[in-house]
C-alpha cells in the first residue's frame, strides 16, 4: 500500500509514477505538478519509468492560492 | 536620470529581470481566481507569489493557467515550511514544477506570529544559493540577520513591516531604515501591510518595492484596494526620489521676513 498524498492507496505491483498521477487526474503533460517520493524529487522524465517501492510516500504537488 | 523608454524608467532590477511595478503580490486569500486575476490587473504586479500543496482533483480551475493569462511571472515560495529541509525540498519541487529558478524561502518558527526562524532560514538559503536558486527571503527586521542573508547569496531580502496578514503596517520604521544601509540588495518590505499608506511608508524609507496579499485580497473590494497599492507605491518612490525635506523641532517660514509690510 503506498500512500499518496497522505491517503493510503493500492496500486498494481508494477505502477509507476505515471499510473499514479493518473489516479489524481494528472499526466506527463500537466502543467505545473512536481512529485516528491519519500522525500525526493523524481523528474518529470523518469514518472513513466520510475517504479514504485510497495509502500512509497508520494507528494503530488501543484500551485495553489498562498504567499 | 536617463531612460532607454518610459516603460523603463526607474525598473526595479531583481536577480538581473527589470520589473517595472515595484508592487509585487501574494496570491493568498482571494475568494475566488477571477477577482484574483482583475485585482493582479489593476495593481500593475509583474511578480506574484504562489504556493506548493497537494493536487486537489476535485479544485475548480487552475492557478497556473489564470496567471500565466496574466501575463506575470510565477514566483513560487516555501510558505507553510517550518524547517530547512522542508524548505530545500519544497524549493527544488517549485523549481521542477514551474521550470524557474527564483524562491521566496519563508522557514516559519511561531504558529502565532509566523514569524521567522532565522537559523533555519540562513541554513535553507545557502543551500539553495548553493543550489543554484535566486533566493528572495522572507526575514525579520533585524538588519543582522539582513546582512547574514546577503551575505549567503540571497539576491534580495524581503523584511516583514508586522505579521502576515496582520494589517499593522510597519511596526518598526527605524529597523527598516537600518536594513536599507545595511545592504545594497533588493529591499522589498513583505508581510503585515495593511492599507496603501504602509506601502507608501516602506517606499519613503528607502526600501525598493513592497509585496502585498492579505492587504489586497482580503480587502472588502480588492480591486479599488489593487489599484490604491499601485498608487501608493509609486507615491512613495517619487517622495523618496524627491528627497524630502528634514523634520525640524520648530517652525522654518516658508516666506522670506525681507519685504514684509510694518503697520505702525
Amino acid at each position: 500500500m503506498i500512500e499518496l498524498n497522505g491517503e493510503p492507496t493500492e496500486v498494481e505491483p508494477d505502477a509507476t509514477l505515471a499510473n499514479v498521477l493518473a489516479l489524481l487526474g494528472l499526466s506527463m503533460q500537466s502543467r505545473g505538478v512536481a512529485v516528491a517520493v519519500d522525500g525526493a524529487v523524481v523528474q518529470r522524465a523518469l514518472w513513466d519509468t520510475y517504479k514504485l517501492a510497495p509502500d512509497a510516500h508520494i507528494e503530488v504537488l501543484t500551485a495553489m492560492q498562498g504567499g | 536620470m536617463t531612460a532607454t523608454s518610459a516603460t523603463r524608467e526607474d525598473a526595479l532590477t531583481l536577480a538581473g529581470r527589470e520589473l517595472r511595478s515595484r508592487l509585487l503580490l501574494g496570491t493568498g486569500g482571494f475568494p475566488s481566481l477571477q477577482l484574483m486575476a482583475a485585482a493582479i490587473a489593476a495593481s500593475g504586479s509583474e511578480l506574484v507569489t504562489v504556493a506548493l500543496r497537494r493536487v486537489d482533483p476535485a479544485a475548480k480551475g487552475s492557478l497556473v493557467d489564470v496567471l500565466a493569462q496574466a501575463g506575470v511571472q510565477l514566483l513560487p515560495n516555501t510558505a507553510g515550511c517550518r524547517t530547512a529541509r522542508d524548505a530545500v525540498l519544497t524549493a527544488r519541487l517549485a523549481r521542477e514544477a514551474f521550470a524557474t529558478d527564483w524562491i521566496k524561502l519563508e522557514v516559519i518558527g511561531d504558529e502565532d506570529t509566523l514569524m521567522p526562524d532565522a537559523p533555519e532560514l540562513l541554513r535553507a538559503a545557502e543551500e539553495l544559493v548553493d543550489e543554484g536558486f535566486v533566493v528572495l527571503p522572507y526575514t525579520t527586521d533585524d538588519p543582522v540577520l539582513a546582512r547574514r542573508l546577503v551575505d549567503v547569496g540571497c539576491q534580495a531580502v524581503m523584511p516583514l513591516g508586522s505579521p502576515i496578514g496582520s494589517g499593522m503596517g510597519i511596526r518598526n520604521p527605524y529597523n527598516i531604515g537600518l536594513i536599507r544601509e545595511a545592504v545594497d540588495v533588493p529591499l522589498i518590505l513583505d508581510a503585515g501591510v495593511g492599507t496603501a499608506s504602509d506601502a507608501t511608508v516602506a517606499m519613503e524609507l528607502g526600501c525598493d518595492g513592497v509585496m502585498a496579499a492579505s492587504a489586497i485580497s482580503r480587502a472588502q473590494d480588492p480591486v479599488r484596494m489593487a489599484r490604491a497599492m499601485r498608487a501608493a507605491v509609486q507615491a512613495g518612490r517619487d517622495a523618496r526620489l524627491a528627497g524630502r525635506i528634514p523634520e525640524r523641532r520648530y517652525a522654518t517660514p516658508s516666506t522670506p521676513e525681507a519685504g514684509r509690510a510694518h503697520f505702525d
